[in-house]
This record gives C-alpha cells, structure tokens and sequence, in this order.
C-alpha cells in the first residue's frame, strides 16, 4: 500500500533533489539568461559593423555624408504640391511636399477603403441576391489582383482613356473631368465669410451638446430623441442660414478653359486620382472581408437573445452586432490602414509626388546620398504608422472586453 | 385592428393551430396543436432532434413556420413588424447559453431592454433591473461583465434580464443543460420560486424530472416533430401510454 506523504516530506525531498542537481549552467534560468547575453552580444557586433564598414567604405570613395544637402536648391520641379514649391527651393522643402503628399493620398485612400469596406462588407449579409454577389465580387476581384496593376489598370485604362480637354465631360459648367485631371471650383471667403466659418464651429458644437443632452433626456424621460436626423439639419442648415443672412460673402472661383488647359479652381491630377482609387478600392476589399468576419464572429444566439428582448432590427445591429464586431474589426483595421500608407509608395509607378518618389527617387538620384535620404524616409513611414497603431490601439482598448 | 385578433377562449394566452414547420425537405414540426392557458406551466421534453426547441423558438418568431396559425396573447403571429414586436414584449426567453451581451455590464444587460423598448427612464430602468438581480441573488455583481460570472449567475442573470421585460409569458429553452451539475440546482431554485410567487406563463424545455414533477402543470413529451403525448407530471411519469415515451422514460430516469 501507498503511504501518503505529508507537504513537510515532499518539500525536503524536493530540497534535497534541489541541491543535488546544483550546477549553474543546468540550471534553466541562467541558460536563458545567458543565452540572451550571447544574443545581445552578437547582435551589437552585427550592428556595429555594418554602420563601421560602411562608414569607411564612403570615406574610402569620398562620398558626402551628412544633412547639409537638405538645405541646397533641389532644381527639379514637382507635378503637386500643397505648399508653394518651385526648382528653385531645397530638399529639405521638396521632402514636406511629398511627406504632404503621402499624408494626402493616405487620408483619401484610408477614408474610402473604409466607406468600401462597411458597405461591402455590410453588403454580403443582405437578403438581396443581387446585392449580396455584388458584395462577393467586389471583394474576389480586387482581392485578388496585384495592387500595382490595379494602379496602372485606373491609371492607363480608365483615365487615360477619359475625353481631351476641349471635350471635357462637364457638370453644370463647374465640374470638369477629363484626361488631365478632375477640376472643380474653389470658395473663396471674403469680408464676413468668418460668420459662415463660425457657424460651422458652433453648428459641430450644437451636435455634440445636442447628443450629450439627448442621452440625458432618455435617461431622465425615457424618450428617445432623433439624434442623427437633426444633427444632419444643424450641420448644414446652420452654415447655409449664416450665408444667406450674410449675403453670401464667398466668390466662386470656376475652372475656366484657357487655352489647352483650365486654369482657376481645384485640380485633382489624374496620377493622384488614379493611386487613391486603386488604393482605396483594394484595401476595401480586404476591409469588406475584415468587416464580414467581424459581424460572424458575433454568435447568433445575441441576436436571437436582442430580437426576443423586442429590440428592432436596426436597434439589434446598433446596440449590440457592432459594439462586438468592432472588436475583431478594428486590429484587422489597423494593418490594412499600415498597409495602405506603405502601398502608397506605388506612387513611383505612375510619377505621382509621394514622399518616395520625389525623395528616395529623385533626391537620392541626384545628391547619391543614399543612407540619409533613405533613412529620412523610413523614419516618416516608420512614425505615420507608429500613429496609425497608436490611435487604433486606442479605439481598440475602447471596445475590447471585460473578461475577468 | 383587423390583424391584431381577439382570442375566443380569453383564459388561453398561447392558441398553436396545425402548426407545421419544414427546414428545406426535413419536416420538423407536423401538426402541433397546443392550447395554453393563462398562469400555466408547461415543461416539454423528448429525444434530441424531436422538435421542441423548435416549436417553443417559433412562439416569438426566433424561427418561421411555414403552416398553421399561431396567436399569443390575442396577437397573431404573421409576416407583420408591428405582430411580431407585440408579442416579443409579451415573451421572454431564456436560452441553453444564456446569450447575455458580453461587451454590456449586468445592469446594463437588465436594462437595455426597459430603456430601448419600453423606453422607460434609466433611473426606473436600474430600479427593477436591482429589484430582479435582488430576486435572483446577485445584486453585488451588478457592474461587473458576463465574462466574469460563472455559468449558473450568468443564467440566472439572463432570467433576471427576461424577468425586467415584465412579459405574460417565459420561454426556456434547456435553461440548464450547458451548466456544471452544481450549477444546475441554483438556477432550477429561482425558476421554481419564479413559478410558485410570480404564476407566470411558462414553457420550460427541459432534461429535470424532478422540476417537471414539481412545477408543472402538463408535461408534453414530443418526438419526430409531433407531440406524442401529453399529461399531468403524475399520470406522465406513473403512466406513460405510449411505447415511445415508455423507452425515453426509461432511458433518462
């Protein structure tokens, strides 16, 4: 028979056997740590070599190195810019206007991926038939196709193939799209335009108290407010009040033909078109697949629970399907996001002014100062992601549950 | 209302009619008729894949029946939005896995309901929402999430959330069969108390002899789609007519 040993005898067994084994390098948490050590080790020689080899090679060739050429004339002029840039200015210049223009074409790309991607994904659940393979589709299509074929498919096929100037299609005589571009008019503000601008502030500020007080009103009287309807009416009725009582104080500035060209108003060129659509369209493919595994990943049992407390459809998705499906949507969100600023870089392909094109491509071409313009370059991607996570870990931790 | 039909027999809340419900070829219900009537406690059961989480899911529409009429609390049930909301506020349902709303507190769980469907204050809506965690004996785990719980609070939560609904009727649908044995007991106490002071409308699914022997007032055991008998909990479990309910008495007990 087996006699049961009390904690006393186990533990001075286990003392005993403790001492026994004693040596150091068996013992499994000085192995880790000097494993660690060694790595350490290796990966700083590694390190230190590359940059001290490489250091003595450009001395060896005479290479330049160093900052100083960001604040020499860059001599080549850009297709787009935001801020006024011409070959005269530095590098240092050119490299905010193509930081600028990545900040632009990935705040189009992303806002649209989205649309895209809740519609679509949205889209694969509805009773509709017709609607529901379109959702399937969209996602197989574009899923599917390398990304840079996709920007030279928008960029040659579809608006290559957009009318010349002179048949330019036209909306209204203020809209005009054709193969150089997408021009529309411009507002231009003049003496009592700040009224308009105010009201738009305050008009943002009536929606917030407006949902603020509407919560507290459901939760004093029960009633439930049409909140959305009436913000739709705030935020544009109240501008648009502000304008007429002020007489309209803007000029618009139309586009107007000038010989082979239009000249006035806003210029969207056809490379920047082509890149946000291409960039927009693909990554909502992935978002629509993001968003339906999102809406699957919450059991059918919350809707049937949702549905027999009385809740409608609509309440039944607001209430409870997003507030769970975001939460498998938004990680995924982030690295199609990442991903959409890195693919960006696409821009070289059809010589549209990104950070890359005009900085690791002509910049670096023309000073071969390869490790600082490279370096540079990484760093901005490095940090707009580093952003992107930030903020999505944010909203992420918002709508992660509660477990234990 | 011509939609809204008042019922003959004022004592039945719940009329089922020829009832007939098909998934594709498979034909899961055939034929049920089932008069229930006000205060009454039914507990239903029979092998699995005999119809009765089916017939019961029907009673507020968590599934379409394709034959047959339906009428709950004087509202027929038919392809009408405004039918069908009337009798979800009259039906309250506890499911197999509780299906509380993970990313809402207790509370909020309990009041979610009172304060989007009958659109009561929030204040009004944590009062009774405390007055039934009180009720089902855990009112200190108010703030916290579903997650946290153990099955059988979690389950006795999701009866507090039907209870907060103030429905005529209750719907159980194997309220106990994803709990750990001792689990099993609490949630079968409340429900029982729920019975004996509420008198509550209920159907109950249910493997727990013991509770249909002490609450209910028929016992319906159904297979293959049909009901194949019904009767009082005495006569049911002394008596069994039928050779099929003979076999399944034998094999659960």
């Amino acid at each position: 028979m087996f006699k049961e040993k009390t904690t006393e005898e186990i533990q001075a067994a286990s003392r005993i056997a403790g001492t026994s084994k004693g040596a150091v390098y068996n013992n499994p948490r000085y192995r880790a740590w000097f494993y660690q050590l060694a790595m350490m080790l290796g990966l700083l020689y590694f390190f230190y070599s590359i940059i001290s080899n490489t250091l003595g090679n450009m001395e060896a060739l005479g290479a330049k190195t160093g900052f100083s050429f960001l604040s020499a004339a860059a001599g080549y002029d850009v297709l787009m810019s935001l801020i006024s840039f011409d070959a005269t200015d530095t590098y240092a210049r050119i490299f905010v206007v193509g930081f600028l223009n990545t900040v632009l074409v990935s705040v189009i790309g992303i806002f649209f991926a989205t649309v895209f991607g809740f519609i679509f994904g949205v889209a694969h659940f509805s009773h509709n038939w017709l609607i529901r393979k379109v959702a399937i589709t969209y996602v197989e299509i574009f899923r599917n196709i390398p990304l840079l074929l996709q920007v030279f498919f928008w960029y040659f096929a579809v608006l290559s193939a957009l009318p010349g100037t002179r048949e330019s299609l036209s909306l209204g005589e203020a809209f005009f799209l054709n193969v150089r571009g997408f021009y529309f008019p411009r507002l231009i503000g003049e003496g009592g335009s700040w009224v308009v601008y105010a009201s738009i502030f305050v008009a943002i500020f009536g929606v917030f108290f407006l949902k603020h007080w509407a919560k507290k009103n459901q939760e004093k009287t029960g009633e439930q407010f049409p909140v959305f309807y009436t913000s739709l009416g705030i935020l544009f009725g109240l501008p648009l009040f502000f304008a007429l009582v002020t007489g309209f104080p803007f000029t618009i500035e139309y586009p107007v033909l000038k010989g082979f060209n239009y000249t006035g108003g806003i210029t969207v060129i056809p490379e920047l078109m082509a890149l946000s659509l291409a960039l927009s369209v693909y990554t909502g493919a992935f978002i629509a697949e993001a968003v339906r595994a999102g809406i699957q990943a919450v059991p059918h049992g919350q809707t049937e629970a949702a549905r027999s407390l009385g809740l409608k459809e609509n309440r039944v998705m607001s209430l409870i399907i997003v507030p769970q499906a975001m939460r498998v949507i938004v990680p995924l969100l982030n690295s199609e996001y990442q991903s959409l600023v890195k693919n960006s870089t696409l821009a070289a392909a059809i010589g549209y002014p990104d950070l890359f094109n005009v900085f690791v491509g002509t910049a670096l071409n023309q000073t071969g100062q390869a490790i600082e313009t490279i370096f540079m370059t990484v760093v901005v991607y490095f940090i707009l992601n580093m952003i992107i996570s930030f903020l999505m870990n944010r909203f992420n931790s918002s709508v992660a549950l509660v477990t234990r | 209302m011509s939609v809204i039909e008042q019922q003959a027999n004022n004592d039945d809340i719940i009329v089922i009619k020829d009832l007939n419900k098909w998934y594709g070829n498979f034909h899961v219900l055939k034929d049920i008729n089932l008069n229930v009537r006000k205060g009454e406690r039914i507990v239903i059961c029979g092998p699995s894949g005999s119809g009765k989480s089916t017939m019961i899911r029907c009673i507020n529409r968590l599934e379409e029946f394709q034959k047959g009429s339906l009428v709950v609390n004087g509202v027929e049930m038919i392809d009408d939005v405004k039918n069908i909301e009337a009798i979800r506020k009259e039906v309250g349902m506890v499911f197999q896995h509780f299906n509380l709303f993970p990313h809402l507190t207790i509370l909020e769980n309990l009041t979610l309901g009172p304060i989007w469907v009958q659109k009561k204050p929030k204040d009004e809506a944590e009062a009774t929402a405390m007055k039934y965690l009180e009720r089902v004996k855990i009112p200190d785990q108010a703030l916290k999430f579903p997650g946290q719980l153990s099955g059988g609070q979690q389950q006795r939560v999701a009866i507090a959330r039907s209870l907060c609904m103030a429905p005529e009727i209750m719907l159980f649908d194997e309220p106990t069969s994803a709990l750990d044995p001792e689990m099993i007991k609490e949630v079968l106490d409340v429900m029982i108390e729920l019975a004996e002071e509420e008198g509550m409308t209920m159907l109950c699914v249910t493997h727990e002899m013991n509770f249909a022997k002490t609450v209910a007032h028929r016992v319906i055991f159904m297979d293959g789609g049909e009901i194949v008998e019904e009767n009082t909990p005495n006569e049911f479990f002394e008596n069994p007519e039928t050779d099929r309910l003979q076999l399944f008495l034998s094999q659960i007990l």
